[in-house]
């Protein structure tokens, strides 16, 4: 087939073609996707706000409230007293990229649980912060007695073997996510606002 | 049919993209940490690289030539925004880790490549096997040297431990471990390259 000589028309032609097609076939992928990327997003954080607030005391309802640019999840009983909080917090400080954490408090400030949101770590270094040895070490610490912060610096955090980098940007979005806490949670004791 | 044959089975090994050619060395070295990685990376390439090849042989008589460049660019983008977000709903995991190394698929030499030397010139059937052909090189490449750093770096293949994780040597993992792996394992090709000649 002989090539279609390089005039204005032709150049302008093919390339509106091209794009509007293209621009077309996006938008219907992208309308088939949405709800299933959606639901995936929330599945995973749903998942995460579950695994941090496990205590024995059954939780009653969760209410979703912003504070200090941090989402709380803040878990009821039946009764309307605060059981604690499902805090995601974040960290820019990491070796590759923002980290994603959400840290479960009880209503004394001490950490239940952390889990991992997302994170770009190097895989075998600081990706290995997803691992229970080293993110179930904040387990039932509280931050008035246990200092957040690496060994290096001086803290009580055994660090991830040669990924101190990943371990301190770990450590500090859970100190920000209890400081946080600590400071806000008078607001949240009386059954929030109902 | 020989011709056919030969023009898939040119990507595996004598024009290997990675091996040979030394085309799309970027998400090489970065995305083969592990042999899951490197595979995923290679056969999302390979979508984009059978797709694009497709398209762009089928509009080969309807591009005019000084404009061939951005129109290929635009049909091989479409296909890698597909791919990102298929990716994104249906396996969102190894989407993650991937995650910046998607998108980059389409500047991704091999791709444009194959696109301007091959598909722009040849009929339909011969630029699929083309792009199948080199996709499938570049992601046996990938696969290769994915097992070889986590093996030696994690100790694992394919997330199955195998050494102890006092075995790992770091340094397999990091970058450098990347062009000491791809240093030696060219080496190995070239020397079977000559003794077959």
């Amino acid at each position: 087939m002989a090539k279609k000589p390089s005039t204005l028309i032709n150049m302008v032609v093919a390339l509106l073609v091209i794009t509007a097609v293209s621009g077309g076939l996006l938008g219907l992928v992208y309308g088939m996707t949405k709800d299933t990327i959606a639901e995936v997003d929330l599945k995973k954080n749903q998942a995460a706000i579950e695994a941090v607030l496990k205590t024995d005391t059954p939780i009653d309802r969760i209410e979703e409230t912003v504070v200090d640019d941090l989402t709380y999840n803040l878990a009821y009983d039946a009764q309307g007293n605060l059981l604690g909080a499902a805090v995601k917090t974040y960290s820019n400080a990491g070796f590759s990229g923002r980290i994603e954490l959400m840290v479960g408090l009880l209503v004394d400030g001490t950490i239940n649980a952390v889990s991992v949101l997302s994170q770009s770590e190097t895989p075998g270094l600081g990706a290995n912060m997803v691992n229970p040895k080293f993110k179930d070490q904040f387990n039932g610490k509280n931050p008035a007695s246990y200092n957040l912060s690496v060994k290096k610096d001086g803290g009580d955090v055994d660090a991830i073997t040669a990924a101190t980098i990943s371990s301190r940007a770990f450590t500090g979005a859970v100190k920000m996510a209890c400081d946080s806490f600590e400071a806000n949670k008078s607001k949240f004791m009386k059954g929030g606002q109902q | 049919m020989s011709n056919n044959l030969q023009t898939f089975t040119k990507g595996l090994v004598k024009e290997n993209p990675i091996l040979v050619l030394l085309l799309g060395c970027c998400p090489t070295l970065a995305t083969t940490t592990s042999a899951i990685n490197g595979m995923s990376m290679g056969l999302a390439t390979t979508f984009v690289l059978i797709m694009s090849n497709l398209v762009i042989s089928l509009l080969k008589g309807f591009i005019p030539d000084k404009v061939r460049i951005p129109c290929f660019i635009v049909v091989i983008a479409s296909f890698v925004t597909i791919v990102q977000l298929v990716m994104q709903a249906y396996v969102p995991d190894i989407y993650e880790t991937l995650g910046l190394f998607i998108p980059l698929i389409v500047v991704n030499c091999i791709v444009l490549g194959r696109a301007e030397a091959f598909a722009s010139k040849n009929p339909v059937f011969p630029s699929i096997l083309d792009g199948a052909g080199m996709g499938l090189g570049f992601t046996f490449a990938l696969t290769i040297l994915g097992c070889i750093r986590e093996l030696l770096g994690s100790g694992s293949m394919f997330g199955f431990r195998i050494l102890p994780e006092t075995a790992n040597i770091l340094l397999f993992i990091l970058p450098p471990g990347a062009f000491i792996c791809l240093g030696f394992l060219i080496a190995i090709v070239n020397q079977f390259r000559k003794e077959s000649h």
